[in-house]
């Protein structure tokens, strides 16, 4: 039984990175159709420019770590927008989507010839230890990375729910044409999801890199598991992305202890498929019109 | 001004293929192993390849699976002739080579009917799902698949009573089979069906109203696909001579959909183009140490946003570009003689 | 810094090396055929490094009867199809021998193509099958899994005292060739498997593994990883607060393993076949000439490299010609003592497999570094 409550708070706490993830990949989505194969990559990369900062640069962590998320948003909120999807849009999804694939191997490679193809530490606000809970042993880094992924959506919640900015955010990502006619700086606001999009990977690549150590191939395994959890969780909906997070990470650590550990890899694609097919909206998504 | 009627097209992607078949037969006659080691790659790619242009740029369907259709035909092709095969050697190979395209179909067929089901992005993480369990079934299945420690000493095919262990033997087989299969491709892409799959891809409900049957059509374009997949696969355990789950691996379907789209999809030599693009380039560019993959992705991505439509449709775009200038100038000089005149 | 810089060195090489392939008459090349990307790249960078230390030194010294080694290296990607086409090019440009690769899987791959040309291939790999399939241009450099696991199943019986041990390990060749040597030399001495862990190549999530581990009451955890799986799965399973001996095989306690986890790997323990921390004085100079070249610690696939291309010198001074034939000939059977050739680093002897056999060693985590605690004869004496 404690086994089980183990699994199931490590899963939440993976599952919450996966959340981050998948969160970004949606609001890009919704507002720009733009399905980022180079996800993953995202996540991976902000943790290596902090290394690439304090080796090359000889920078003190903090400010290293300033940079490195000032680079990141400007190369891949702004820079992403601006110079791959608003030129690719107009041909259509899959040449985007094919551009964001060879993105991905772009950044994998840059990550491993421009700073190291070997893992790296990374350093942890949080030290290393663990508590108990109820007979379960749960370290203190799962905790924190629980704690600080929840807060940082609840945020986003508030924020796209509460303020004004935000609220026409969203209304550009359900119907940017009708956004328009209302008189919402639609662009503008496109560009704001990029920067989201662009500042949770590098708030979950800083909560992760301490457990996963930077290394150029991380963003592999997140890739996958945000596009499971923003398709199973609703493809339309921060709340669906949210919930497909930690379902994803949930079934990933339930699989890996009890489904035969070495096909565990396929569960959560299984958990996928039987959402497309019997719910291709997600859990929580909204039916949308679909042609044919 | 009127663009060229796709039949002209097609019949000089005809003589293309003709020609550089021909063409092939002799390049290789000097080189070493290692170059028709290269140039069998590209033609076994190619084949992939143009199964996959099928599916997606005739039929409009995004797979992630055409890697792991090569490596059930791989597979199927190696359990069926290692080891004495299951009709003796001098059949065993074309008996493989027609079941590992007809599983493949099937398994197109069975796959396909999720494409029914959902559209746009969602056939290829149904696909993707199935890629993935295909390597997982090819690496841990150790009795069948020989697992992790891969599948060694698959034979070589046996012609006219010649096995053809030689390199160059192999490669002049491989480039009939490939032209045979590409022909084939041509044909099916001329006959009714090609236009109803292209119909499909143009603009679904005008061809439903015109009654090609979608649901039929689709499944056939994408197990058809599947099935060119199974076919370079039959080839691919032979060339090799032993294969192992890497390279049917859920990054190596990636790479053959960029394949496809960087040779320019729905294009008909686009996938011989695009496979030289993604498995010949790298070869060269290995002198440049670990920075191949770098440049291979910085010229892809450059090449998407020069032209999203591909090498092929970069080509098509400079021929236009240079049509409308070679206008524009016979405009001008006609414009200056009239000037001219008093 | 240091990689970026090597990977520029490395492609300089190349490009000479295309360029002036022909003139080099009084080289002989050498090609090595190396994981620098992939699941691979730590060890086939540090396999790479080792080499190249022992071709310069040999260069610096006159190099092999007179002639200048030219040093050539192809990047496989850990892919077994590219690594076919890098041996096949090896042996198209007329190389001597192939070095390489380390993973076993992409030698299996490529033996035959060195086997069908007569070019001697000197690898890093472990795993036990390479050696049995009559290959015979096929030298190891490291112990075969084969011989290892027994004097490793040995220790968890005598040393570690266990009855039950769970085994972690990674679904790649090396690490399933690794559990299936082990697990029936454990059965064999009564001792229970109570855990079968199999996890993925490049795995980064491992607190599902150490729950499971943590949680199968196994007298003692068998962790059989690549490098930088090893270190993710030590801080795992720290985390958990796990507290039985943890064993490991070489990799688990390298120096890139060590550093990467760093408080995680304290107490770790098993068996190394080779090590720079080793009490033999030619392993120790060879780590600090490492350590000054690459500017990091090597681990045992450096040796391998370094001792490999010693090796490789060795017979052919033997021989006293270039001859493909007479090498394979000799070099069946060599045995190669420290005190005949320092490069060689441990006495060692390769038998009619291309198998080698030499002493190796027991060691343990403490204080942040590797420290060895008892010294293993070889398998057979020579």
């Amino acid at each position: 039984m404690d086994q089980l409550l183990q699994l199931v708070l490590a899963g939440l706490a993976t599952g919450s990175i996966y959340a981050l993830a998948a969160i970004g990949f949606t609001l890009v989505w919704q507002t720009s159709q733009t399905i980022n194969f180079a996800q993953g990559e995202f996540v991976m990369l902000p943790a290596i420019l902090v290394l690439a900062a304090v080796k090359f640069l000889h920078l003190p962590l903090p400010a290293a770590v300033l940079l490195a998320t000032g680079a990141f948003l400007l190369l891949f909120g702004f820079g992403f927008k601006k110079f791959l999807v608003d030129p690719m849009l107009r041909h259509g999804v899959l040449p985007l989507a094919i551009a964001t694939m060879a993105l991905s191997i772009l950044m994998k490679e840059g990550a491993k010839d421009g700073f190291s193809a070997e893992a790296q530490q990374f350093p942890s606000l949080v030290p290393d230890g663990a508590v108990n809970l109820f007979g379960a042993t749960l370290s203190l880094r799962d905790i924190a990375i629980f704690i600080v992924a929840v807060v940082a959506i609840v945020l986003l919640q508030l924020f796209v729910t509460r303020t004004r900015t935000g609220r026409m955010m969203q209304a550009t990502a359900q119907n940017p044409d009708v956004a328009k006619i209302l008189g919402i700086p639609t662009e503008q606001m496109i560009l704001l999801t990029f920067l989201i999009n662009a500042g949770l990977a590098v708030l979950a690549s800083f909560l992760i890199s301490p457990i996963y150590l930077a290394k150029f191939s991380n963003g592999e395994v997140i890739g996958t598991a945000a596009f499971i959890a923003a398709i199973v969780g609703g493809f339309n909906q921060v709340r669906g992305a949210l919930l497909g997070g930690f379902i994803v990470g949930l079934v990933d650590n339930l699989a890996a202890a009890y489904v035969s550990s070495a096909y565990r890899a396929a569960v959560p694609l299984a958990l996928l498929v039987l959402v497309i097919l019997f719910k291709p909206e997600g859990l929580l998504g909204r039916k949308e019109e679909r042609t044919v | 001004m009127t663009p060229p009627s796709p039949l002209s097209r097609l019949d000089l992607n005809l003589l293309v293929l003709l020609l550089g078949a021909a063409i092939l037969w002799f390049v290789p006659a000097g080189m070493k192993s290692y170059g028709i080691y290269v140039i069998s790659f590209w033609l076994v790619m190619s084949i992939a390849a143009m199964g996959l242009n099928l599916t997606l740029g005739y039929a409009g369907l995004k797979s992630l699976a055409q890697a792991a259709f090569l490596g059930i035909g791989a597979y199927t092709t190696a359990l069926m002739t290692a080891k004495g095969g299951i009709a003796g050697p001098v059949w065993s190979w074309p008996l493989a080579f027609l079941a590992s395209g007809a599983l493949t179909f099937l398994a197109g067929i069975l796959l396909g009917f999720p494409a029914l089901r959902v559209k746009f992005h969602y056939l290829a993480f149904v696909t993707l799902a199935f890629a993935t369990l295909m390597f997982l079934i090819f690496r841990n299945e150790q009795w069948l698949t020989g697992g992790v420690y891969g599948f060694p000493n698959i034979p070589r095919p046996t012609l006219f009573g010649v096995k053809l262990l030689n390199d160059l033997a192999f490669f002049r087989f491989l480039l009939v089979v490939t032209l045979a299969l590409s022909v084939a491709m041509w044909w099916l892409l001329r006959s009714p069906w090609g236009r109803a799959f292209m119909a499909l891809r143009e603009n679904p409900l005008r061809a439903a109203s015109l009654g090609v049957n979608l649901r039929s059509y689709t499944l056939l374009a994408f197990a058809i696909g599947a099935g060119y997949g199974g076919f370079a696969g039959a080839l691919y355990a032979p060339m090799v001579e032993f294969i192992d789950p890497a390279p049917f691996a859920i990054s190596a379907s990636f790479v053959l959909l960029l394949t496809v789209v960087v040779g320019g999809q729905g294009y008909f030599l686009g996938p011989f183009l695009g496979a030289a693009f993604s498995y010949v380039l790298p070869e060269m560019l290995r002198v440049t140490g670990g920075y191949y993959l770098l440049v291979y992705a910085a010229l892809v991505l450059a090449l998407l946003l020069v032209s999203p439509q591909g090498l092929l449709g970069l080509v098509e775009k400079l021929r236009e570009r240079r049509r409308v200038k070679a206008a524009q100038a016979m405009r001008d000089a006609s414009k200056v003689m009239l000037e001219a005149r008093p | 810094m240091t990689l970026t810089k090597r990977s520029l060195m490395l492609a300089t090489v190349a490009l000479a090396a295309s360029l002036g392939a022909a003139a080099a008459q009084d080289a002989v090349k050498i090609v090595g055929v190396v994981e620098l990307s992939g699941a691979g790249a730590t060890a086939g960078t540090n396999y790479k490094n080792g080499a190249q230390l022992a071709v310069d030194e040999i260069n610096a010294a006159g190099g092999i009867l007179g002639k200048k080694i030219e040093f050539v290296v192809y990047d496989t990607q850990t892919n077994p199809g590219n690594t076919r086409a890098a041996v096949q090019r090896g042996v198209d440009e007329g190389a001597f021998a192939i070095f390489g690769p380390v993973f076993s899987g992409p030698i299996g791959a490529s033996m035959q193509i060195a086997q069908k040309a007569g070019v001697p291939q000197i690898v890093g790999g472990e795993a036990a099958g390479l050696t049995k399939q009559g290959v015979t241009t096929l030298f190891r450099t490291s112990l075969n899994q084969a011989d290892a696991m027994p004097k490793l199943a040995n220790y968890f019986k005598d040393a570690v005292k266990a009855s039950s041990v769970a085994v972690v390990w990674v679904n790649n060749d090396f690490g399933k060739g690794g559990r299936d040597a082990i697990i029936p030399e454990l059965q064999k001495r009564g001792i229970k498997i109570a855990a079968d862990i199999a996890t993925e190549s490049g795995q980064a999530d491992f607190a599902a593994d150490a729950i499971k581990v943590k949680n199968a009451n196994a007298d003692a955890v068998f962790v059989y990883l690549n490098e930088e799986e090893s270190a993710r799965f030590l801080r795992a399973i720290k985390q958990q607060g796990y507290d039985k001996p943890i064993v490991g095989e070489t990799t688990l306690l390298g120096a890139k393993v060590i550093e990467l986890a760093g408080a995680a790997a304290e107490g770790a323990k098993g068996h190394v076949g080779l090590s720079v921390d080793a009490p033999v004085a030619g392993f120790a100079e060879f780590g600090k000439k490492f350590q000054a070249k690459f500017n990091y610690k090597s681990d045992h696939n450096g040796i391998k490299g370094y001792s490999g291309m010693y090796m490789l010198k060795s017979v052919v001074e033997k021989t006293g010609k270039f001859d493909k034939e007479a090498f394979l000939k000799a070099a069946h059977g060599a045995v190669i003592k420290v005190k005949d050739v320092p490069g060689i680093l441990i006495d060692s002897k390769w038998d009619d497999n291309g198998d080698v056999d030499r002493e190796s060693f027991l060691a343990e985590v403490k204080g942040g570094k590797q420290v060895i605690t008892g010294t293993l004869p070889p398998v057979n004496k020579f």
